[in-house]
Parts: structure tokens; C-alpha cells; sequence
């Protein structure tokens, strides 16, 4: 630290400016994430009279919470998976494209603009597209084929995975799309130079080199699709059948009042769950650095 | 539709955030001329007779000159009429802010302006929120206080009935065959049509939906359970239709059949007159009631106002034009009675067979406990 001030006098910069400057990062993260969490922890325990109480958490036994937060997992789950597999395919599609080329350009930026596209917007997408009076429906209806009545894309086994998968897909290949890039040519032509094949290649070398970053992305699609709700809520208005409806059914109820710190319960139980699978991505990020030898 | 916004969380929150802004904007709080005798006594008044009868309040409600009225949107149950006949009877200014606002807004903004001239003078609210925040009423009693059926009003009158309507199911005669029972919409003719406006644990309207199910059905108001399973035979039929009804959804055919307050269904009929035969009926013997509650400011800027107000809505007038609105006045027995109801305007209401059925507390409660449990299992 005593030779510090010397540099920076010498490039001009004033002593501290280095930290004024993250300043409004941290201003950023105290009011949008430290506060809201902190509320959320410490209302967990209070009741409506700003009394300790456990009682927030033992209702998570209740079992429409029980069972919304085995939907959440179970839900996050599956796209998850389904959105790393073809996801990760997708992504060694286009990294087999010449690099700079327009086709990898282009599948790139659709999947920056795909990946965040959710919400609102695509579930509405989704409704006009193969809802009751979704344009697919009704030309199906004119050939023929009558899809009319099926309630499938207001289910969450079906209709809200299907649109989960949508927004993951694209995800996927923009966080794994630099691990694939990060296969060197050069181990493939040793592999195939000491007699392996294609198999082998895969089994011994690609394989286990990107197993730590699929895994990871796996589990950042998890965390981006458990915390998801605008989706959700634009899609479905009966049951709350995930956490996060569940969530904003206590806020918003004008029929049962006073569950607002059981919700806050709820989300400290999601950010139990998410903190899990973060520790998770931690240690396997490691592991990534390693082998890519970053 | 004011009301049906109370559910719409981030609309709430937006409207919360603006008003906070607001109350932070305005000038040092300047409190509004309660220092004359006759407002302090306007305060405590618990009835006209109290202020030294009509005649007196009308005097000392012109004194203030002004009322403020929050969350009556013009076209919402005729609210621009009887606005309209309010200043026009009494000569008062009425200042009426975001008509749009739910029911939480009104009582956030009374929290927020409390102590300044531009607080509400009265509120009109949704049931479950007056009953959470009686400590903000005054009571009074209107001359008309014991027309009001008792399971509508508070004893002492903290909060009072006002309009309201019966659940009821709406459908487009065009798409579907008309229901006469509830049990009809099981029929294959309705797969996937049938819509709830909203999830009865969070929207009034649809506990109501649910609660009128169960009645029909056979259940009691002491036990909805036969709503809740109506719902899921209506789920495994594959008729109920998960989707949150708004006028969008049934111009558009998404939705042909809901359950709604009559009210709403009636007024979504002559919106679509032309385009679309949307027809109201409330089913025979299953006839829910929900009503609005009126309730004063205690700390209210216009005191004497706003018990004139109250005074006007309660009166054969102010009853017959929310009736004009299709809402269905709170002394509507009574006015039938003697013969002083809007005849036009009360026959052009859906025709409703059987005794009206209002929740008690505590059935209330027991319902919520019900739903809170077993909805999302019997819909999921």
C-alpha cells in the first residue's frame, strides 16, 4: 500500500478514485439485492406483529407449498436438462461453423435476443401462436385438425415446460458455447494420430473436459428457470402451482390478508435452494478453470 | 374496473409508488380548516341527527365546500352520475383522484395524506380489506342505516354495505348452449371454455365463483367443498379453462364462458352489443351475494362533506342510480318494499331465484382455509 500513492499521482488519479468508482456498483447491489434480501431473511422470522416467530417456516410443511416447490424443482429441473442437451448440441453445431462466419454470427446474436426473451412477451407469443385463438390452432382447425379445447398450454407439466425449454435452449449455448470453442484442434488429431476413434475421442478427452461446464451451465439454466415468473404468471392464473406464484399470491391476495411473512418464508427457502446449487456451479467453475487450463 | 385491479399486484405497486412520490412532492402538510367548532363536531357526529339534524350538516358541508372522493371511475357502477348529482343537489366541488386506484391504494393514500387538505374524505372498498382496516373509519349511521341487511353493515357503522351484485355466469350465446344450472357446464358442449375470473385464493370474485359452485351444487356456506370439487370434475372433464378472463379474452372468444359478478358480465354485454350476444344468468338457488363497503375517513379534511356524501348515497337517489349502473343497491329489499326502486333499471337486472347468501366472518375464514388447501390440489 505505501508505494500506491506514487503510482497513482503519477497517471493523475486521485487517491481513492479507484474505489469512488465502484461506488455505484455497491450503492447498486445494497439497495437491489443486500436490502431486499435482508427483508427477506428477517421477515421470514417475524409475524404480523413484528414478533419472532417460527411459525412462517412451518408452514412451508403446508402441503400446497410443499408440493409448488417440488413443481419449481421438478419444472426447473427438466428444462434444464432438456435446454443443456440440445442446448450443448446447438452449441457444437456452431462452433463446427467457420469462426467470423455469418452463420455463426447470426446464431449467436438470435440466441443474446432469444435467451432473454421470456415474460410477458413470450407467453403471449405462445397464446396467439397455439392458444385457443392462436393463428396455429385456428389453420389446423381449417385443415382439419381440431386442437380446440385442449387446456395443455395453461398446464405446468406441459404447456409452461415447453416454454421454459424456449428460453433455455438459447441460454445454454451462450454460456456454453466458450467451453466447446475451447476444444484445441490439436487433442483431436492427437487422439486420432495414437488409433482412437470419434467414440474414443469423445469418451476420453471432449467428454470429460466439458463435463464441469455442461454440468455448470445445467445448473445456471436451474437457477434462471426456478427464479422465473413473469412466464409463469402470464401463462397461468389457477393454482399457483410453482413457488414463485405462490410467492405472489401473498402479496397480491385480496382474499386471504396477512401472509405476507409467509411468503418472505417462501423465498427464504428458494434462496436456500438456489444458494445450494450456487455452491454447486462454484466448485465445478473451479474444476472448468483447471481443465481449460484458464 | 377498479376493483377487479386489487389483484394486479404490480398495477397496486406502481399506484403505490406514484402516490409515495406524490406525498412527497406536495407542499408542507397544511391542515385543512378543522379549526371552526362546527367541523370538530362534524367529526365526531355519528348521524345527521347528531349534528343538529339535515339541515345543519348540509350547512356545514357547504361550509367546507369541497369533498374528496378516491377510486370511482365514471363508468364503474354510474359513479358519474351520481358525482355528477351529488355537486349538482348540494353545490359542493367534489375532487375525485385516480379513479382507476384498488382498494389498498385508497387506504394507502389516506395513510399517506393524513393531516393534508387532498386526503379522501370517503372510501369505497372491497370487503376483505375494509374488514383489515376498520381502525381507519369513523362511524356513522345514515338515515337509511337500518334498511341495510344486518349481515351487510358494521353495528355501529364503521362500515356500511353499499352496492354489490350476485355471482354469476356469463357466456357467448353464439358459441355455446345457454346453462341453466351449474351442473351443465360439465356437458362435453363446454370442453375447455369454462373460466374462473381469477384464483379464488386471491381474487374476491372468484371466491365468490367458487362459494356460489358449492351452493348449487348442494354444499352450504358453511361448507364449500362441493365448489372445489365441481372445479376439478369441471378440471378432469377438461372444461375448466385456466385462463385469467378480461374483456380482451371474450371480445377475442378465448373465454365463453365465465363466472363474474353480474354486474361485470352485464356491463361486458352492452360493451359487445353488435358483436357478440354475451348473456348474464345467475343460477336458480345458488345466488351469492358481494358487496362494496362505504366508509369514512376518521381523519378526513371534509367531515361534514363527507357524511353528506354518505347521506346521498344511501338516499332513494344515490340507490337508484348505482341501480342504473346494473349494480344492485344495498336497500334494494327495502325499496321494493315501498315502492320507491327504479322499476326499469331493476328489471333489466339478471332475474335471481332463491335468497341471496352472504359470508359471515367466520365462514369467510373457513372458506379460505379450505381453498388455501385443497384448490391448487383439485386444479392442479
Amino acid at each position: 500500500m505505501a508505494e500506491r500513492p506514487s503510482i497513482r499521482a503519477s497517471i493523475g488519479r486521485k487517491p481513492g478514485g479507484a474505489l469512488l468508482g465502484v461506488l455505484p456498483f455497491f450503492a447498486y447491489t445494497t439497495i437491489f439485492l443486500l436490502v431486499p434480501t435482508s427483508i427477506v431473511v428477517v421477515g421470514a422470522f417475524l409475524d404480523g406483529k413484528s414478533r419472532p416467530t417460527l411459525g412462517n417456516l412451518s408452514a412451508l410443511g403446508q402441503p400446497q407449498i410443499v408440493s409448488a416447490f417440488m413443481n419449481s424443482v421438478l419444472l426447473s429441473a427438466v428444462t434444464a436438462v432438456l435446454g443443456a442437451v440440445f442446448g450443448a448440441l446447438l452449441a457444437y453445431a456452431v462452433s463446427t461453423a467457420r469462426e467470423g462466419g455469418p452463420l455463426r454470427r447470426m446464431m449467436t446474436s438470435l440466441c443474446g435476443v432469444l435467451a432473454q426473451f421470456g415474460g410477458v412477451t413470450l407467453a403471449f407469443a405462445f397464446v396467439a401462436t397455439v392458444g385457443f385463438q392462436g393463428f396455429l390452432t385456428l389453420w389446423l382447425q381449417n385443415i382439419g385438425i381440431n386442437l380446440a379445447g385442449s387446456t395443455w398450454l395453461y398446464e405446468p407439466d406441459k404447456g409452461l415446460m415447453l416454454v421454459y425449454t424456449y428460453f433455455q435452449i438459447p441460454l445454454m449455448l451462450i454460456v456454453f458455447l466458450p467451453a466447446v470453442e475451447g476444444l484445441r484442434p490439436q487433442w483431436r488429431e492427437a487422439a486420432e494420430s495414437l488409433g482412437g476413434s470419434t467414440w474414443h475421442y469423445w469418451r476420453h478427452v471432449g467428454g470429460p473436459i466439458l463435463a464441469p461446464s455442461f454440468i455448470g451451465a445445467m445448473l445456471l439454466l436451474f437457477t434462471n428457470a426456478f427464479s422465473a415468473y413473469a412466464t409463469a404468471a402470464a401463462l397461468i392464473s389457477q393454482g399457483s402451482p410453482i413457488i414463485p406464484l405462490q410467492i405472489g399470491g401473498t402479496l397480491s391476495s385480496e382474499v386471504i390478508l396477512g401472509q405476507e411473512n409467509i411468503g418472505k418464508a417462501m423465498a427464504l427457502g428458494m434462496v436456500v435452494i438456489v444458494a445450494v446449487v450456487m455452491t454447486l456451479y462454484a466448485v465445478l467453475e473451479r474444476r472448468t478453470s483447471r481443465w481449460l487450463g484458464r | 374496473m377498479k376493483k377487479r385491479m386489487a389483484r394486479r399486484s404490480a398495477v397496486a405497486a406502481l399506484a403505490a409508488v406514484t402516490l409515495i412520490g406524490i406525498a412527497a412532492c406536495s407542499p408542507p402538510t397544511k391542515t385543512a380548516g378543522s379549526a371552526s367548532t362546527g367541523d370538530v363536531k362534524a367529526a365526531s357526529a355519528t348521524s345527521a341527527a347528531g349534528l343538529g339534524g339535515m339541515a345543519a350538516l348540509v350547512d356545514a358541508a357547504k361550509k367546507e365546500g369541497t369533498l374528496n372522493v378516491i377510486a370511482l371511475p365514471p363508468d364503474w357502477a354510474n359513479y358519474g352520475e351520481i358525482i355528477k348529482g351529488f355537486q349538482a343537489k348540494y353545490g359542493l366541488a367534489v375532487n375525485s383522484a385516480q379513479p382507476d386506484a384498488s382498494s389498498a391504494d385508497e387506504i394507502t393514500a389516506a395513510k399517506n395524506l393524513k393531516g393534508q387538505s387532498k386526503a379522501p374524505d370517503v372510501f369505497d372498498l372491497g370487503a376483505t380489506v375494509a374488514n383489515a382496516n376498520t381502525a381507519m373509519f369513523a362511524p356513522y349511521k345514515v338515515a337509511t342505516f337500518n334498511d341495510v341487511p344486518a349481515l351487510l353493515k358494521d353495528p355501529n357503522g364503521l362500515k356500511v354495505g353499499d352496492y354489490g351484485g350476485y355471482m354469476s355466469i356469463g357466456y357467448d350465446a353464439g358459441k355455446v348452449p345457454a346453462p341453466t344450472t351449474v351442473a351443465d357446464l360439465l356437458k362435453p358442449a363446454y370442453k375447455g371454455k369454462v373460466a374462473l375470473n381469477g384464483d379464488p385464493t386471491k381474487a374476491g370474485s372468484a371466491f365468490s365463483g367458487v362459494v356460489m359452485t358449492a351452493l348449487a351444487q348442494g354444499g352450504t356456506a358453511n361448507d364449500i367443498s362441493k365448489g372445489v370439487d365441481f372445479f376439478k370434475a369441471l378440471k378432469t372433464a377438461g372444461n375448466f379453462l385456466p385462463v385469467d378472463p378480461t374483456p380482451a379474452t371474450i371480445q377475442s372468444g378465448q373465454t365463453p364462458v365465465v363466472f363474474d359478478w353480474d354486474y361485470l358480465n352485464v356491463a361486458q354485454g352492452k360493451k359487445l352489443t353488435g358483436t357478440m350476444k354475451w348473456k348474464t344468468v345467475v343460477p336458480a338457488g345458488a345466488v351469492v351475494g358481494g358487496y362494496y363497503m362505504q366508509a369514512i375517513n376518521k381523519d378526513a379534511p371534509h367531515p361534514a362533506a363527507a357524511r353528506l356524501w354518505e347521506e346521498y348515497l344511501y338516499s332513494d337517489e344515490g340507490q337508484n342510480l348505482w341501480l342504473k349502473g346494473a349494480a344492485r343497491p344495498v336497500r334494494e329489499a327495502a325499496m321494493i318494499t315501498a315502492g320507491t326502486i327504479d322499476k326499469a333499471a331493476y328489471a333489466a337486472l339478471p332475474k335471481a331465484v332463491g335468497t341471496p347468501v352472504f359470508l359471515t366472518t367466520e365462514q369467510n375464514d373457513k372458506a379460505n382455509a379450505y381453498l388455501t388447501a385443497n384448490w391448487a390440489k383439485a386444479i392442479g
